[in-house]
């Protein structure tokens, strides 16, 4: 019964491409699991947008909203009916065809990222050798979209914005890339499903994610500011700060292609959330054994809104991060801690098994860490603070 | 050679062509990134998926990018006013199809002694990483030498001189 | 196939056609920004015919065209930095860009 129900979508799929001849059934079962990714992921994204409106609100001590049905829930019903029939309004000097194209680029790269993710056992849509590869060669795609979106609106706060997202997403990439290689290193593997099944193993009743070891969880906190920049959400969200650049790259866009430009943004939490669950906290592997007759794609999507509520949580509690703090954090602490932790992570491989290397990794990752934040992020002492005053 | 291959070299063609062709620089940098996703494709297609991923990560990832600052640092970012074409344009027009009249000769001449294996390859990244640190380590420590020295020469050549006191 | 006895011929004719169309750009677009990127595209085809030869090749196993596209990728992108880094020194001398202007070695 519990393997029944773990599979469900799989055995409802085979069923359906059972009624067609036997050539056409992988491309049919494709179709099929790429339809349900399309409808899925908005759908998550209208409760992510709620989670978003009405946690920032309690976080500061207002209700959100709460008039559009019980508990506002049907607000992203209602923000989108907005959206959608608002005019869309496209600037006189705007390069049209570039900025039309630019939201729709966004979309598909990111769309195109879930297609390796395993969201549950046996439930991936394609299983690639080079799957971690994939994901990230469209998460790099998407900074020539979000480039095409502030250049085509000729309009100085756009392209300065934009600017500033593509050199943020720049920097964050590689963080993002050396904390996926530790795991690899580790799991041996490119593959997703791969990863995601070596961590699907309990030692007594705690699970193996690979969280729960020194390299991990240094490696999963460099892997979330990394994931938080790339995204473009607070603390970094600078390029989109209303504050600061009306807002940003997409100053410029209403209506429908604003939203699409909003869809593509908590897209992409969602993807790099899934990737992050994937890589550290084991996929869809439940946290304890005695939880394992819970299907397994209930624990990944758990998992999954958890993280987006970190998400949440993050930008509603820390200030944002000025540009160049943003840059000087990235390659000056990020990433040399993340080079560190990859020949920690060696280090672990190689030690074999029991409480030295435990002891010795840990020990260095802490005197890394603290050693790093004195040097590397040590304040310019400003002199006392002057005035002038209109003449 | 199915419709799949005619239209990814379509693809490809038309994104070089417009590099060539158009008037505005960022719009040729932009076609040119649709020249490499068709170059990915066409690598994906020939069952190089390491190759293909990578080159959407190096070249649209990065090379692109840079690209695009280097023409906006440059302000080349509005239509040029004068000429776009060199005044010499006709000699590299005539040099450029004498070249590809002599390539397609040789490659319609030497049809018959092509190889012409199809099997697939069945290449894993596993390979990839045994070849890298196996057959090929010395290449790939000369590779890293180099990107080294092209980081700290690309930061040195473009940086801002310090103002020299006259 | 129309008239490609192989399918390896057809790559490389496209891979020559791409070849070319670099070379055109090289030699007759004025911005060096633009000669840069159709240097770029010329690299790009070698590296088609690169793995088009891997593919139908006698002995894929080897890897031999493979790698030599990876490391080709990666020279190229190191290269294409120190080429823009080039073209940008330059536009701060002479705030010109247009090749047809940077004619002399005199500074």
């Amino acid at each position: 019964m519990a393997t029944t129900l773990d599979q469900i979508f799989i055995l409802l799929r085979d069923w359906i491409t059972g009624f067609l001849p036997q050539a056409w059934r992988p491309a049919a079962g494709i179709v099929l699991g790429a339809a349900t990714i399309v409808c899925l992921f908005p759908a998550l994204f209208a409760l992510a947008v709620w989670m978003e409106r009405k946690g920032l609100g309690r976080m500061q001590n207002r209700l959100g909203p709460n008039r559009v049905g019980p508990f506002g829930l049907l607000q992203p019903i209602a923000d989108g009916i907005k959206s959608l029939t608002k005019e869309d309004i496209v600037p006189l000097n705007a390069d049209a065809a570039v900025h039309l194209l630019a939201p729709v680029v966004l979309v598909v790269t990111v769309f195109m990222g879930f297609a390796v993710l395993p969201m549950g056992r046996n439930m991936v849509l394609v299983d690639m050798d080079a799957g971690l590869l994939f994901f990230f060669a469209m998460g790099a795609s998407t900074e020539v979209a979000v480039f095409m979106a502030g250049w085509s609106s000729r309009n100085k706060y756009s392209l300065l914005g934009a600017m500033r997202a593509v050199a943020q997403m720049i920097s964050y990439e590689v963080v993002l890339l050396l904390s996926g290689v530790s795991v690899v290193m580790i799991s041996g593997s490119l593959s997703l499903v791969k990863i995601a099944s070596a961590q699907n193993h309990y030692t007594g009743w705690l699970p193996n994610w690979y969280i729960f070891t020194p390299w991990g969880l240094a490696g999963f906190i460099m892997f979330a500011i990394a994931a938080t920049a790339e995204t473009n959400r607070s603390p970094f969200d600078l390029p989109e700060g209303e504050s600061e650049l009306v807002a940003g790259y997409h100053t410029e866009y209403s209506g429908f292609k604003f939203a699409l430009f909003f869809l593509g943004e908590y897209l992409a939490m969602f993807s790099i959330s899934g990737l992050g669950t994937t890589l550290f906290l084991g996929g869809w592997s439940a946290p304890l054994s005695i939880l394992t007759w819970v299907p397994s794609w209930i624990w990944f999507f758990a998992k999954v809104m958890v993280s987006i509520f970190v998400f949440i949580w993050m930008r509603g509690t820390l200030p944002r991060l000025r540009q160049d703090q943003l840059m000087n954090f990235a390659w000056k602490f990020v990433l040399p801690f993340t080079l560190i932790n990859l020949m920690v992570t060696a280090l672990w491989r190689f030690m074999g098994e029991g409480w030295e290397r435990w002891a010795v990794c840990s020990l260095i990752l802490a005197a890394v860490f603290v050693l790093m934040g004195k040097v590397g992020m040590r304040r310019e002492h400003l002199g006392p603070r002057s005035y002038r005053y209109a003449e | 050679m199915g419709v799949l291959f005619y239209l990814i070299a379509a693809l490809t063609l038309a994104g070089g062509l417009a590099v060539v062709l158009l008037k505005n620089t960022v719009h040729c940098a932009l076609a040119v990134t649709v020249a490499f996703a068709g170059l990915a494709l066409f690598f994906l297609q020939l069952d190089a998926q390491f190759a293909g991923f990578a080159q959407i990560l190096v070249y649209i990832g990065a090379v692109a990018i840079l690209v695009v600052f280097a023409i906006l640092v440059t302000r080349g970012s509005t239509t040029p006013v004068g000429e776009v074409f060199s005044s010499s344009w006709l000699v590299g027009l005539a040099i450029a199809a004498g070249v590809f009249a002599l390539f397609g000769w040789a490659v319609l001449e030497s049809v018959w002694a092509l190889p012409h294996e199809s099997a697939v390859p069945a290449v894993t990244v596993r390979d990839i990483g045994n070849a890298l640190v196996g057959r090929y380590v010395l290449p790939l420590e000369i590779v890293a030498l180099l990107l080294t020295a092209a980081t700290i020469g690309a930061v040195i050549v473009a940086m801002h001189e310090k103002e020299r006191t006259r | 196939m129309n008239g490609f006895a192989s399918p390896l011929a057809a790559y490389l004719m496209v891979a020559a056609l791409l070849f070319a169309i670099g070379l055109a750009g090289a030699l007759t677009r004025r911005n060096a920004i633009l000669v840069l990127i159709s240097i770029e595209l010329m690299l790009n085809a070698a590296n088609l015919n690169f793995i088009a030869f891997w593919r139908y090749g006698p002995h894929p196993e080897a890897l031999t065209g493979m790698m030599f596209a990876i490391f080709s990728i990666a020279v190229a992108a190191a290269e294409a930095a120190v080429g823009l880094g080039l073209i940008i020194a330059i536009y701060r001398h002479t705030q010109t860009t247009d090749l047809d202007e940077i004619k002399r070695m005199k500074g």
